[in-house]
């Protein structure tokens, strides 16, 4: 049994209440999509999760690189695909909004 | 005597210092109108000039045309906003101008500079953007000699003004080429960060079929990393490789570096601004409009105008000590070319997303949503007339400001 079974999503695979989010869901996460998560990939989860405490949202791309020491090409390496969405998915955050 | 201070004479700001000096008491207010240009451009032709379909000088006017008698217009850089002490710095003999009311509408610019390798050897030779003046009057003068290769059109990042533009270029550049005889001659590529061909899931779909149609290629989820000149390619960070033989970029838009000096703005200097009333999130007497807020609207003329229905009257109730009533609902209404005198038209608000159907209009009849016509395409063309005589004097339309579901089918 995972850790992921006691947890709801929704239908893109995003926690539903960010709230009961642990590390230990992170962990079961990133296996699920087929990430390790390393020392580098915390910085950005942790980063990710305090912008939510205190904006209510997934940070953007620009603001993880302007206010960590990742950079761009690193962020899609430690995220591969769609770092954006995967950082928040990772982070137990929903699905960014994006833009219109 | 009180001030009334607009940053920026574009297409917010002028609309609004045309409301404000039809309901601010003159004896009580002087309003001020400050931008660093004399040249009012009408945007939405940005994308027709590179085609051949514009003139240049048919969308430019004198900014000072549309500023009413008894707004004092500045032409001047504004250096520095500090809302702390109700003022602002103009470069112009250093002047210093306070305020009691500021309004906010400095818009959204493109920056090259933010993506590596952009203004290399190819810059402006075979390397455009469409978004500014200079830039789609050169593009012009490139294609008018384009015979034939690869064309990648690519949007470096979102948000972007006016996000429907790129897919426009990219329908008219397919027209274009078939009017010339030399569609087969030419690839065209259209390169997105986004997953698809919009942002919304049902105008994904039908913009993205019509994309298949015309045989114009898509990237998506192409996060350029950078532009290398010598060999003519665009790389993306997850390591896809786009050869071209001409680059249409948009390149990273951001909010007036002014914004940034002061403090004001986000990761990309748009100013944080309440989504409703349009004030900012921090100083009561500070308002914005259009591109220059961060609001999860569209970055459009029609959205300023809308935007300033609601703005006139929260502005008029601060003044009067009442409370803010009007709300903004993020109406955006957008008419995308697509080639062959045919358009689509496509209207949505912060809660629900482009559909498809009829909208409502009185007179003229219904247009249809989501789908081309050349009904739609006469709403375009009448655009330019409509901005530059009702929209900019800031005279209200036959159309009501509020988002409606009438005839949207779910
Ligand atoms: C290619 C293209 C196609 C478009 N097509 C459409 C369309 O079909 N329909 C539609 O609705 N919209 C369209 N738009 C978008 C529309 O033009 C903009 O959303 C709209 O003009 C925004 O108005 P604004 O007042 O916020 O900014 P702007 O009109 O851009 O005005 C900003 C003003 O601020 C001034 N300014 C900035 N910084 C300073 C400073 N430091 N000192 C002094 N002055 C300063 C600038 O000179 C400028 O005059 C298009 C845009 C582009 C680029």
């Amino acid at each position: 049994m995972s850790v992921l079974d006691s947890v709801k999503f929704d239908a893109d695979g995003y926690l539903e209440d960010p709230k009961v989010w642990n590390k230990e869901i992170a962990e079961a996460i990133a296996k699920r999509e087929g990430v390790t998560l390393t020392e580098r990939s915390w910085i950005v989860i942790n980063y990710a999760r305090k912008e939510f405490e205190t904006k209510g949202e997934a940070p953007t791309l620009r603001a993880i690189t302007k206010n960590t020491e990742v950079d761009t090409k690193e962020l899609y390496s430690l995220f591969p695909g769609g770092p954006g969405k995967l950082a928040a998915k990772v982070s137990g955050l929903h699905k960014p909004t994006g833009c219109i | 005597m009180k001030t009334f201070l607009i940053l920026g004479a574009g297409t917010g700001g002028t609309m609004m210092a045309n409301k404000l000096a039809k309901r601010l008491d003159p004896q009580e207010w002087e309003i001020i109108l400050v931008d660093r240009e004399m040249e009012h451009y009408y945007q939405p032709g940005f994308l027709f000039v590179p085609f051949g379909y514009y003139k240049p000088e048919s969308i430019v006017q004198p900014k000072q045309k549309f500023v009413p008698s008894g707004v004092k217009f500045i032409n001047s850089d504004i250096e520095l906003i500090e809302p702390d002490q109700n003022r602002v710095t103009l470069k112009e003999g250093n002047k210093v101008l306070s305020y009691d009311h500021l309004l906010i509408a400095t818009g959204t610019d493109i920056h090259p500079e933010e993506i590596e390798g952009m203004q290399g050897a190819g810059w402006q030779q075979n390397i455009f953007d469409f978004y500014t003046f200079d830039g789609s009057v050169k593009l012009h003068k490139f294609l008018n000699n384009f015979n034939g290769g690869r064309i990648v059109v690519n949007i470096a990042e979102m948000p972007i003004k006016c996000p429907v533009a790129p897919l426009e270029f990219a329908f008219l550049a397919d027209y274009y080429f078939q009017q010339r005889g030399i569609r087969n001659k030419v690839e065209i590529v259209y390169s997105t960060p986004l997953s698809g061909a919009f942002t919304k899931p049902v105008a994904s779909k039908m913009l993205g079929d019509i994309l298949v149609k015309k045989n114009i290629l898509i990237e998506p989820d192409f996060a350029i990393s950078g532009v290398d000149s010598a060999k003519n390619i665009v790389s993306s960070y997850d390591g896809r490789e786009l050869n071209y033989d001409l680059l249409v970029t948009i390149p990273t838009n951001m909010g007036a570096n002014v914004i940034g000096l002061s403090g004001m703005g986000d990761d990309l200097n748009f100013v944080p601004t309440n989504k409703q009333t349009l004030q900012s999130n921090k100083w009561q007497n500070v308002w914005v409009i259009g591109d220059a807020a961060n609001v999860p609207a569209s970055k459009a003329g029609s959205v300023v105008h809308y935007e300033a229905e609601t703005l006139i009257e929260n502005i008029l109730h601060a003044i009067a000590g009442k409370e803010l009533t009007a709300a903004f609902d993020g109406h955006s209404t957008c008419h995308i070319t697509s080639g062959f005198n045919k358009s689509l038209l496509i209207d949505f608000s912060y809660d629900v997303e482009p559909l498809t159907g009829v909208y409502p209009m009185p007179v003229v009849g219904p247009f249809p949503l989501l789908k081309e016509s050349f009904f739609n395409y006469l709403g375009k063309l009448s655009f330019r007339w409509i901005y530059w005589n009702i929209m900019l004097r800031g005279i209200p339309f036959p159309l009501p400001p509020a988002f409606s579901m009438a005839g949207k089918k779910q």
